[in-house]
């Protein structure tokens, strides 16, 4: 899993699982990483970095912090909800949901493992620079062409491969 | 067991700075709302699919970022007003978006320029208030300015395509700048709100601003070959709640349903 600031404590940081608190954060950790992004569904939410802490808090409840991508995505209720029904499945009824906005979300908090998944369900991953030349999730060729700034949800561009003629979605930088 | 006269004094200018806050939030807020809905008016008409697209994008940004402001504004009220209470259940004098914002979008050129303008003014802006010392206000700006990057991408690259384009569309873009460069000045002119929160270092210096905005201005208009219109005189005070005849019209259709079925939910 690739660093994140801010981040409380990653799923699967065994090392710490000492003590009674950081195995529930854990269980917890783990029941988040099994809910899907609404829009793109092989991508989990912890996949996609929108989740920046699960801790104790001294008021005795869990903290789950969540961020949106784009301020008007409107998967952020969509994704609440799911949050909500994985913590009641999971026995954490009782743990506070937080809205962090700062600092706010990034692409490069996709995962190693959430960019092999966005390309493997055909969407390009988000590549740096202004106009990078985006690999086509398709045939690899770099021969691509922007159609469009703007895709089917905020965090898309639309492109198409002149190597393989097929269009496809690129995951915008952010 | 009295109050201090100190203690007093200290509760008035808190009192005053968050409503001086307030009503600078729900301008920021009500400004994004205004332009959404604009946008959002072209949902099904614009002129190619991607168009289409892009706008509805920028649309969705700017409501988003609107829910932030009006959200935060509705707290600093403290009346129990949410972000939907203040977008759906005020009248236009009580709106204090920009007059450009609410401009009417005429064809796809004029679209563009209002928006190019706007986007301008919102880039210089939300990286100014990314420095602000309301910590609640540079955390949503923050996030909104990544969004304004792309917005601003999309607008200037089609001011570029359709003023250095045809004969047609350089007279149509033209001629839709001259007409809303009289807004502009507004973007600029302090009031006491403004020299408020400047002073409180929460917003920044709109001298400043008006120079790198205006340097932004000239150098697309000189890749558009587009004239920059002379500078006109300050009428408008849509950010006071004066606004033009549009407002009303706008928000006749983007409130209709709150209003016929109060409390409707989606």
């Amino acid at each position: 899993m690739e660093a994140i600031p801010d981040c409380g404590s990653a799923p699967g940081s065994g090392a710490a699982a000492a003590s009674p608190e950081a195995a529930r954060e854990q269980r917890v950790w783990a029941l988040l990483a099994a809910v899907p992004d609404p829009e793109i569904p092989v991508l989990s939410i912890v996949d996609l970095g929108i989740v920046r802490h699960v801790r104790d808090s001294d008021d005795g409840r869990l903290h789950v912090g969540l961020t949106p991508t784009y301020s008007g995505c409107p998967a952020t209720d969509a994704i609440r909800s799911s949050v909500r029904a994985a913590l009641d499945s999971g026995g954490f009824s009782d743990a506070l949901l937080e809205e962090v906005l700062s600092p706010p979300w990034s692409s490069d908090w996709l995962t190693e493992e959430g960019k092999r998944k966005l390309a493997a369900f055909g969407i390009a991953p988000p590549e740096k620079g202004a106009t990078p030349a985006v690999a086509c999730p398709h045939c690899g060729s770099r021969a691509t062409d922007r159609v469009s700034e703007f895709g089917s949800t905020p965090c898309k561009a639309h492109y198409r491969c002149r190597a393989c003629a097929e269009p496809f979605d690129y995951f915008k930088c952010l | 067991m009295s109050a201090s006269p100190t203690a007093a004094t200290d509760d008035d200018r808190e009192r005053t700075r968050r409503e001086a806050l307030c009503r600078y939030v729900l301008r920021l807020g009500d400004t994004s709302l205004v332009l959404g809905q604009r946008l959002s008016e072209w949902i099904g008409h614009a002129p190619e699919l991607e168009e289409d697209l892009g706008l509805a994008n920028l649309a969705l940004d700017l409501i988003g970022q609107a829910r932030l402001l009006l959200g935060y504004a509705g707290e600093l009220e403290g009346q129990g007003r949410d972000e939907d209470a203040l977008a759906f259940l005020r009248d236009a004098p009580e709106f204090t978006n920009l007059t450009l914002a609410e401009q009417p979008n005429g064809d796809f050129g004029r679209t563009i320029v209002r928006q190019w303008l706007l986007d301008c003014w919102q880039l210089e802006m939300y990286q100014a208030l990314a420095g602000s010392a309301d910590t609640r206000l540079a955390a949503i700006v923050s996030k909104a300015v990544k969004e304004t990057r792309y917005h601003y991408r999309f607008s200037s690259g089609w001011l570029v395509r359709l003023g250095d384009g045809t004969e047609e569309s350089h007279r149509r873009v033209q001629v839709a700048l001259d007409e809303l460069w009289r807004f502009t000045a507004e973007l600029f002119a302090p009031d006491e709100i403004d020299e408020s929160m400047q002073a409180a270092a929460i917003a920044p210096s709109l001298t400043e601003l008006a120079s790198r905005w205006s340097s932004r201005i000239d150098a697309d208009l000189a890749s558009a070959t587009l004239a920059r219109p002379a500078a006109q005189p300050y009428p408008w005070q849509g950010k006071r709640g004066v606004h033009t005849e549009h407002l009303g019209h706008m928000l006749g259709e983007m409130q209709h349903l709150q209003r016929t079925y109060p409390g409707a939910r989606w």
